[in-house]
């Protein structure tokens, strides 16, 4: 260890109270699944943290059965006062055993300490804060006096951000009067199961969320079961696709959202430092297993070299290794499946004719680790500029005009997050004007709030989550 | 000795011109009676790509234009239209069979509609908008844009015109351009409105009739890769699940298909729009 290095500060896991089995959160009550545990692991150490029940298809009907009947003799009839009681009473806990959460979240999911501390679960808390107030105020949401609630949300989460998902889909469900079956990721369903426990805390009615685990299969029984009235899905383009065809010819509305192919464009009068910190955050933040990262970073031409530069140096400084420790800022990827795939598209990327390059880093031996990579010399048509990695891999190419910025940035099917940088405002709002995607951070990258609408255009889905426009997804007469 | 009529050649409407369709058929435009009144070009795929391209072209500067400058051209369709009532009274009449207070009634709510809807174009982002207030020195606007390139099937069964004019309306209100196809047994007055609509300042290609048959025209814009938006509203009839179907391969945004005329509402405009939520920082001083 160098003078320049710093001592370990692992967060201890020892404010954790983790059971050795969870089984399904179904009408209130913790129940033994039908299909087969599982088990979910650390990815930073491959070391089993806990079991979960496999739900099957009569589980799904149970759980789907007990949030109607929740909705129907409960929820539905429940002031919206009330209901916005519950809610801040959910928000209220969940800040108080945030440490809890941060700690099992980057246990089960491998994302630094530092960033399920300070980003995952205050967000988590603040989304149930913002909707809780939306209870009681949903004749202001513009859809007419007293708006109907639709039902029975079937809502099927990702595992990179499993509690935060957890909350983008809840939280506004539960404020316009829904009830909820909620699936996370079969990697990450840990924090799921600490939130279930919250609304026992919370006295919440049973039957209002109900929360089972599984693998793809389980989410396939839910969005498939026919006494749902709403289906909120964020993950893949390919699955999306799929529940989107499920739905065809029927009234359920659907909100998705799925992949991304951000471009983050620096123009040669932005700030370079801060421009460098924006890619850096835009493409490792979360080992790049972000939908909206900005995984293809377009620099204008004069100024390449010198943001090359500037971005090595600073990524020669980023630390890799244990998710607990407080000085961590690239953690574990969180599936070995997840890693091959990465490992597969990065090495297309150099067959293809990209320059690799990656900093100097010690990998652990044990768990599922990526390097922070940077491909320069790609071109728009390489694999690598086209498909999402979902990965610490950042694709690098040039323009030189506007024009052309806004041509490489648009050239993808996909439309869900840009960045740009620039000190002249001016060429910030004609440039955001001109990108079809529905997050564009001017000057910073990866902000989220939930005040702020987040969802794509084209095949990155449909559906805005946050703000009224994600209140009104759950709402009759609102859009999806 | 009565003159002798001349006949209309009823074509389409691609990118401001009005082309046969490229196959060279024509179908047979029947009175209620069923005799002879016309014959209307029977659209082809070919002629739905045509018109998609005609649509993408013409999408980036109907939306570039300013939201008054939009609100303006589609007043001026309504102004246009009015002068030429009696022609799509008596199309109505003959094709339809209403009786001509009735024709005129649908023609009336026709201009209507599109002045009730040519009023949003400079309102709806101010309503479905939103200035969001995030935790942090940011700058943060919601704001709803228009899709792009929307397919639309008008009401099949309900009055031609006000069919077509509540359909497309909402569409173009925001920016997006259209492809759609009218009424099959009763589509002079699509035709007849097109021309209304070459001579009412708007760009050629920001609005395409393809007249035919839904049956075999629905399937092909649900699965162009090109168009971002699918109104059902005339596909009743249609199995318009398969269209579902066919368009979720592009995530295509579709809208369902409705009883009769789409009512007026600002939900049939915001839904063929994409929010977008634009943040920028702001110095600390």
């Amino acid at each position: 260890m160098s003078f320049m290095d710093y001592a370990p500060a692992p967060e201890s896991t020892g404010i954790l109270n983790l059971n050795e089995h969870y089984g399904l959160f179904i009408n209130g009550k913790f129940v033994a699944g039908r299909g087969e545990n599982f088990t979910s692991i650390s990815p930073a150490t491959e070391a089993p943290i806990a079991t979960f029940s496999t739900t099957t298809e009569a589980d799904v009907d149970v759980a789907v059965r007990a949030a109607r009947s929740a909705y129907d003799s409960v929820w539905s009839k429940m002031s919206g006062a009330d209901r916005g009681k519950y809610l801040f009473r959910i928000a209220r806990l969940i800040q108080e055993r945030s440490r809890e959460l941060a700690v099992a979240e980057t246990l089960d999911n491998g994302k630094p300490i530092k960033e399920t501390r300070d980003v995952d679960i205050p967000l988590v808390a603040a989304w149930f804060f913002y909707y809780a107030g939306w209870a009681d105020k949903l004749d202001f949401a513009g859809l007419g006096a007293n708006p109907k609630s639709l039902g029975v949300a079937a809502q099927v989460i990702p595992w990179n951000f499993p509690l935060l998902m957890l909350a983008w889909k809840i939280a506004p469900a539960l404020a316009a009067g829904n009830t909820v079956v909620l699936k996370p990721a079969e990697t990450t369903p840990l924090t799921a199961m600490l939130f279930a426990e919250i609304c026992q805390q919370a006295d919440l009615p049973a039957g209002v969320v109900n929360i089972i685990t599984g693998a793809g299969e389980t989410g396939k029984s839910l969005v498939n079961h026919t006494d749902i009235n709403k289906i909120a899905f964020t993950g893949s383009t390919a699955v999306g696709r799929e529940i989107a065809r499920a739905v065809a010819g029927t009234n359920t509305k659907l909100t998705l959202e799925l992949g991304g192919k951000g471009a983050n464009i620096v123009f040669d009068d932005a700030a370079l430092d801060q421009a460098v910190e924006g890619i850096v955050s835009g493409i490792f933040f979360n080992q790049g297993h972000v939908c909206c990262a900005g995984s293809r970073l377009l620099v204008q031409e004069n100024i390449h070299d010198e943001v090359m530069d500037r971005l090595k140096t600073r990524l020669s400084t980023l630390r890799l290794g244990d998710p607990l420790d407080k000085n961590t800022d690239i953690g574990a990827i969180n599936s070995r499946e997840q890693l091959d795939r990465i490992t597969a598209l990065a090495a297309q990327g150099e067959s293809e004719g990209g320059e690799r390059w990656s900093p100097v880093c010690d990998i652990p031996a044990k768990g599922f680790w990526f390097a922070p990579t940077v491909f320069t010399g790609v071109s728009p048509s390489n694999t690598i500029a086209r498909e999402e990695i979902f990965g610490p891999v950042l694709s690098v190419m040039t323009f030189r005009t506007p024009a052309e910025a806004i041509t490489k940035a648009n050239n993808t099917p996909y439309g869900l997050s840009a960045g740009i940088w620039s000190e002249k405002g001016s060429r910030v709002l004609a440039v955001a004007d001109k990108l079809r995607a529905g997050v564009i951070w001017a000057n910073t990258f990866n902000k989220f709030d939930p005040a702020s609408p987040f969802g794509g255009y084209k095949e990155s889905g449909y559906g805005r989550e946050g703000g009224l426009s994600g209140l009104a997804a759950y709402l009759e007469g609102g859009a999806a | 000795m009565s003159r002798l009529a001349v006949p209309k050649t009823y074509k389409l409407f691609i990118g401001g011109k009005f082309p046969r369709s490229e196959s060279g058929r024509v179908y047979e435009v029947n009175s209620v009676a069923g005799e002879f009144v016309a014959n209307a070009a029977q659209g082809s795929r070919k002629d739905m790509r045509d018109a998609v391209v005609a649509a993408r072209t013409a999408q980036p500067g109907w939306s570039g234009a300013t939201a008054y400058n939009r609100g303006q051209v589609l007043y001026r369709i309504a102004e246009v239209l009015e002068g030429r009532k009696a022609q799509f009274v008596e199309e109505i009449m003959l094709v339809e069979g209403s009786s001509a207070k009735e024709a005129a009634a649908q023609v009336d709510a026709a201009i209507d509609t599109w002045i009730w809807y040519a009023g949003w174009a400079d309102k709806y982002t101010q309503v479905a908008g939103q200035a969001n207030p995030v935790s942090g020195p940011y700058f943060n606007l919601s704001v709803p844009e228009p899709t792009g390139v929307v397919g639309a099937i008008a009401p099949q069964s309900s009055g031609s015109l006000l069919g077509l004019v509540a359909t497309i309306a909402p569409i173009l209100v925001s920016g997006n351009t259209v492809v759609v196809v009218p009424r099959e047994d009763a589509p002079l007055t699509a035709i007849s409105f097109a021309e209304v609509m070459a001579t009412s300042d708007v760009p050629g290609g920001v609005v395409n009739v393809i007249t035919g048959s839904p049956a075999e025209l629905a399937p092909w814009m649900a699965s162009h890769a090109d168009i971002n938006a699918l109104d059902l509203a005339g596909a009743g009839n249609l199995d318009w699940a398969s269209l579902q179907i066919a368009a979720a391969e592009t995530l295509m945004r579709t809208l369902a298909p409705v009883e009769g005329i789409p009512a007026s509402s600002l939900n049939r405009i915001t839904a063929f729009t994409e929010v977008k939520s634009v943040w920028h920082t702001k110095s600390l001083i």
